[in-house]
């Protein structure tokens, strides 16, 4: 919301003492937060009015001239002008040398055709005005000033009207009164403990006749239209509004029109109630009806667009037709044209839900829908169409017809709220004075009778005691509220869930992983691009009903896409040897639930030189030891459509699937445009929680010495190591510490389909030192199960 | 035989300090002490002296042998410096060589700062925790005292699951005040992180998805002026006990008193310009909005079970992103959820 302060000095509360800076400072920390600043005169400088002494052609050229400018120094100023519409004893801009125009134009002398030019005459649009602001200046010429109140040497700033500063306000949703100048006046008033002045509107009337006479409204849509208020004006004579008005206008960001038009865009400026006026003519029946909007109708609005109207949006209609689209934009079919003679005045109050909606709908959102979306105050209605009115007298551009019109349908009742000092100074943890209190109140406008707040019907955000307080506090100034420490007795702390997060983040960081962060919502389409079959449940998604883009309107169900679609970014960047992982949420519908399940997966991708299976198999072993989580059994997949068939393990413990790892499926890899090996790992965190060990305690190191074995055996291709190495654990009994295959070896020496295995073996008694016989005796069991169980033999 | 003590000690020493080998050692100490060496042959001639002088050259002997022995091991000594010296010099390497690469991964640079804000929540007493993120409306708004109609909920902004809009993504961590207070009684502190949702198209600035970070605190007789108090301890451990900070009232349906929280900028100091130029961190202000806070609405205390006579408490919430952004000089938002490595190695 803009407000210039010229206006609010001149006719509410003087505060030309004060600086901009200042004004914007002390009101920001009142509640009324400045966005912008802007001085109106920072653009123009260095121009001034200047007189034309003497005109002269340029002799080398056919439309240029010379003139003489009188620019209130000693000596006139020569400047050539290709205008043809300056006369000798005109009053004109003049840019002087090193002048600046809006848009950063930069002016300096120069020679034009030979003759030397110190500077510039000007047009209103080099000025930054339109034709609008100047209705009966040249539109292709310089703008004359000999009707203006200057003199030669006058900053030309002060005759535009740019001494002024427009500040521009941040207001929260719950202060629709400060959408206008007085309900801002009163806030500047009160941050700089003064009052404002008050204009009650005062129409003289005339004897052209009597509203009633000429106009009924009803209002059938009492839910959507709270109040209705009307008067009319007869021997209209339209015409441009005078300067003082349209200047008030076109600083607030306000197009001037005509005076009627203008007049009610100058009301919502300054009472922030939109109003709009209707040609009468074109009012079939004189008869308005607010009433919603019939299937099918249709309304050209004042911009010319045809407007598709739907039941719910609220119309104002004449006997047959709509003639306004209500709180929005009225229609061009009762516009105020420049043979308008008779004018009705509409000042309502319409419900904002409705208004907002309907303005959503058709993607329309004026100054006005802005303002009603707000709730306006439905007192306000009268005071309005009163001060239109009055204006209409002051322009003197027409006869009001007695009467009012005033349908109300709902207004607020007035409400009390006791002033409760002490429950106020408990919660804001001060010690206001009841008086003080009684001050900022009445500042603010809010009278109080004894411990009793009247609260005003342009205030209904105040309902209770903290809402008070708030009022009270920040009239004290937020930043004088002493600032205290509370004793907590609290302990703070993470869950174990986050605590082991945070451990498996180091780990992952530790092993090269870089942590990434993705959209929980995703394309339908990852799930062929991962080539999930068309049955599996994890197409069962969460559909967002009103998404952004098909690409982001499904809650993932799987985290893998979201990892393959970051490491194909990463790829396209030709960044190389990319290792990544995400700790995320999945979003998993649950049978007789509303709300999903939300389980954490961790996700690892990684591609680059050095990247097998076993690296990333390598690293997740690690992983589960390093967070101290029981030891997964790696089973071979083949029918995991995302991975590799011969290249994917899923991870078991106890039975429990917790992931599945391996190497992507080159298919999947091409969906992605990845033309190399991915391997990538998906976990789920949340269930790993079960899976937690106890944590540590003491075991006694051995007291006897271990005896290594290394023992290579040579089976056929199909047995796995797992397989080996299970057969050597059962048979080799307690003596056994551990199994671990170092190497794996195929060619010279081992027949063909075959491949020789090597184990080292680690032995040791708790009580007494191995003998030769012993570990030879675990050796010979070892080699006659696997020669029994594996068919592999001793190489 | 004193001549032929004296000549052998004067030859062993000659040849000793030549050898240069350990092999030509060995050599010389056969030679010259082993039981076919000169030494023992001159010894072995002891027998023929009288008694008188067989003492005297025996001490000769023995001093003679001694001082071969200690040029011996002199020279041992000598040689295997100088070999391990020379082997050392033959094994110099060009140290500037890089170091055998060891890959460590990055932290996201949003969830560092994330990680440091949680630390000093913890030591301040508060507990961490999450919840849903596809959550019910009733959480999201309407026991947040945020009433139906209201803009925010409208499905422009907000995403929504079904058709009677009761199901949605969290547009703000605010409901986890709700899940709180309806499992926990009071006094508590709590802070709760995590995704929200909103209906924005990505651009430098916005995204439909990104992080709050949402604090709760609510006890007997808590103030306007401990929420002061608690959230500029809070905000000068992030920012440094040095930096300035002011509260402007602002509203929040969940809270009253409701207050916006700044810093002053650190670079202009306040003045919003630097050397006659808009001061590019603050855009002229002067001051860099932190935290939305206030004092929890009595309706939202009520709303859980909790007595608004009896308890009062203040709540927080800030946005994650702008703050990352600022202290990490990020100017574009995209670049957060892009996951370049050339970015996230950057931190």
């Amino acid at each position: 919301m803009k407000l210039n302060r010229k206006w609010l000095n001149e006719e509410f509360v003087d505060l030309r003492h004060v600086s901009d800076k200042a004004f914007a400072e002390t009101l920001t920390v009142f509640g009324q937060k400045v966005e912008t600043c802007q001085r109106l005169d920072a653009d123009i400088r260095n121009v001034v009015v200047g007189k034309v002494l003497s005109i002269v052609r340029h002799e080398d050229s056919d439309h240029m001239w010379i003139c003489q400018v009188d620019v209130g120094q000693e000596a006139p100023v020569q400047i050539v002008t290709g205008a043809q519409n300056v006369r000798q004893g005109d009053l004109v801009p003049t840019a002087l040398h090193n002048s600046w125009l809006p848009g950063g134009v930069h002016i300096t002398k120069g020679k034009l055709r030979g003759v030397q030019s110190n500077g510039m005459l000007c047009s209103f649009a080099e000025l930054g005005l339109t034709q609008h602001d100047l209705p009966d200046a040249c539109a292709d010429g310089i703008w004359i000033l000999n009707g203006e109140d200057c003199k030669p040497g006058d900053d030309i700033n002060l005759v535009i009207g740019n001494d002024d500063t427009v500040v521009d306000f941040e207001i929260t949703n719950n202060r629709p009164d400060c959408y206008s100048i007085i309900g801002l006046a009163r806030e500047a008033a009160a941050a700089f403990g003064m009052k404002m002045k008050h204009h009650e509107p005062v129409v003289k009337g005339s004897d052209a006749g009597d509203v009633y006479n000429y106009l009924d409204v009803e209002v059938p849509a009492t839910e959507l239209c709270n109040r209705y208020s009307s008067r009319m004006v007869a021997n209209v004579k339209v015409g441009p509004s005078p300067k003082w008005l349209r200047q008030r206008l076109r600083v607030n960001g306000v197009r001037p029109i005509n005076n009627i038009v203008d007049i009610t865009n100058y009301v919502m400026l300054e009472y922030g109630q939109p109003m709009h006026a209707f040609d009468y003519r074109y009012v079939s029946s004189g008869k308005i009806v607010v009433r919603e909007a019939e299937a099918g109708e249709t309304l050209v609005t004042l911009d010319g667009t045809v407007r598709e109207l739907k039941p719910g949006m609220l119309v104002i209609a004449d006997d047959n037709k709509p003639i306004g689209l209500a709180g929005i934009m009225g229609g061009e079919n009762s516009e105020i044209v420049a043979d308008t003679t008779m004018v009705v005045f509409e000042s309502a109050n319409f419900n904002g839900t409705s208004i907002r909606q309907t303005a959503l709908a058709l993607g329309m959102r004026t100054e006005a829908s802005g303002k009603f979306e707000k709730n306006l105050d439905p007192m306000m209605t009268i005071p309005a169409v009163q001060r239109a009115c009055e204006l209409v007298e002051l322009l003197g551009c027409g006869d009001v017809l007695e009467g009012t019109i005033d349908v109300i349908n709902h207004v607020p009742e007035e409400h009390t709220l006791p002033l409760e000092c002490d429950k106020i100074n408990r919660l804001l943890g001060t010690n206001i004075s009841k008086e003080d209190m009684i001050r900022y109140l009445n500042l603010l406008e809010i009278p109080v009778e004894g411990d009793t707040i009247l609260v005003p019907s342009f205030r209904p955000d105040l309902n209770l005691m903290a809402d008070i307080a708030e009022e009270i506090g920040r009239s004290y100034g937020y930043n004088e509220i002493p600032t205290t420490s509370f004793k907590n007795s609290t302990q703070g702390g993470y869950s174990p869930e986050m605590l082991l997060e945070a451990k498996a983040g180091t780990l992952c960081r530790g092993m090269g992983y870089s942590e990434i962060i993705t959209y929980s919502f995703v394309s339908p389409g990852i799930f062929d691009q991962i080539r999930l079959s068309a049955d599996s449940p994890l197409r069962n998604a969460l559909q967002i009903q009103n998404p952004l883009g098909e690409d982001t309107s499904i809650m993932r169900t799987i985290a893998l896409p979201s990892m393959l679609e970051i490491l194909s970014r990463n790829n396209a960047y030709h960044n190389k040897e990319v290792k990544l992982y995400e700790l995320a949420k999945i979003y998993l519908p649950a049978a007789g639930q509303t709300l999903p399940e939300e389980p954490k997966m961790l996700v690892l991708g990684t591609y680059g030189a050095g990247e097998t299976f076993f690296t990333l198999k390598g690293e997740l072993e690690a992983f589960f030891s390093g967070l101290r989580l029981r030891k997964p059994a790696y089973t071979a997949v083949s029918d995991n459509p995302s991975f590799h068939p011969g290249r994917c393990a899923k991870l078991t413990i106890d039975g429990t699937e917790v992931g599945v790892m391996g190497q992507i499926h080159p298919l999947v890899a091409g969906n992605y445009g990845i033309d190399t090996d991915v391997y990538c790992a998906e976990i789920n965190f949340t269930k790993l929680l079960d899976f937690r060990l106890p944590d540590a305690s003491y075991t006694p190191l051995p007291k006897y010495p271990t005896v290594w074995r290394d023992l290579s055996v040579i089976c056929a291709e199909a047995v796995t190591v797992a397989q080996a190495e299970d057969t050597i654990t059962a048979a080799a009994g307690k003596l056994l510490r551990s199994v671990k295959l170092f190497d794996i070896y195929r060619g010279a020496g081992v027949p063909q389909g075959k491949k020789s295995m090597a184990f080292s073996l680690e032995l040791r008694a708790d009580d007494r030192t191995l003998t030769d016989a012993d570990s030879e005796s675990v050796i010979t069991k070892v080699l006659d199960a696997l020669k029994e169980k594996l068919d592999a033999s001793l190489r | 035989m004193k001549e032929q003590l004296e000549q052998i000690k004067r030859n062993a020493l000659a040849s000793l300090e030549a050898a240069a080998t350990p092999a030509a050692l060995e050599e010389l100490r056969v030679k010259l002490l082993g039981k076919k060496g000169e030494l023992t042959a001159v010894l072995k001639q002891m027998g023929k002296l009288s008694p008188e002088e067989r003492p005297v050259m025996g001490q000769l002997a023995n001093s003679v042998r001694a001082s071969i022995e200690t040029k011996l091991e002199e020279r041992k000594s000598a040689i295997h410096a100088a070999a391990l010296e020379a082997k050392l010099a033959a094994e110099a390497i060009d140290v500037t060589i890089p170091g055998k690469a060891v890959p460590l991964g990055h932290q996201h640079p949003m969830n560092q700062v994330l990680q440091q804000i949680k630390d000093i929540f913890v030591g301040l007493g508060y507990q961490v925790v999450d919840g849903p993120e596809v959550e019910l409306a009733s959480y999201n708004f309407t026991r947040l005292n945020i009433e139906e109609g209201h803009p925010s909920r409208d499905r422009s902004d907000t995403f929504y699951f079904d058709d009677g809009d009761t199901v949605l993504l969290r547009t703000q961590t605010s409901p986890m005040q709700i899940r709180f207070m309806e499992n926990h009684k009071p006094p508590f502190c709590m802070l709760a992180p995590g995704r929200v949702f909103r209906k924005d198209e990505a651009d430098a600035t916005h995204s439909p998805m990104f992080h709050q970070i949402e604090g709760l605190v609510v006890d007997e007789h808590i103030t306007m002026g401990d929420l002061k108090g608690a959230l500029i301890t809070m905000m000068q451990g992030i920012y440094g006990t040095e930096s300035a900070m002011r509260f402007r009232p602002h509203h929040f349906p969940f809270t009253e008193p409701s207050c916006e929280m700044d810093m002053q900028c650190h670079k202009c100091h306040g003045t919003g310009e630097i050397n006659g130029q808009v001061c590019s961190t603050c855009h002229g202000e002067g001051w860099i909005e932190l935290l939305g806070a206030g004092m929890v609405h009595p309706e939202v205390l009520k709303n859980c079970g909790i007595d608004p006579e009896k308890y009062s408490g203040f709540a927080f919430g800030m946005g994650l992103e702008r703050m990352a952004m600022g202290r990490l000089k990020i100017n574009d938002l995209r670049l957060i959820f892009d996951n370049d490595v050339r970015f996230l190695n950057q931190f």
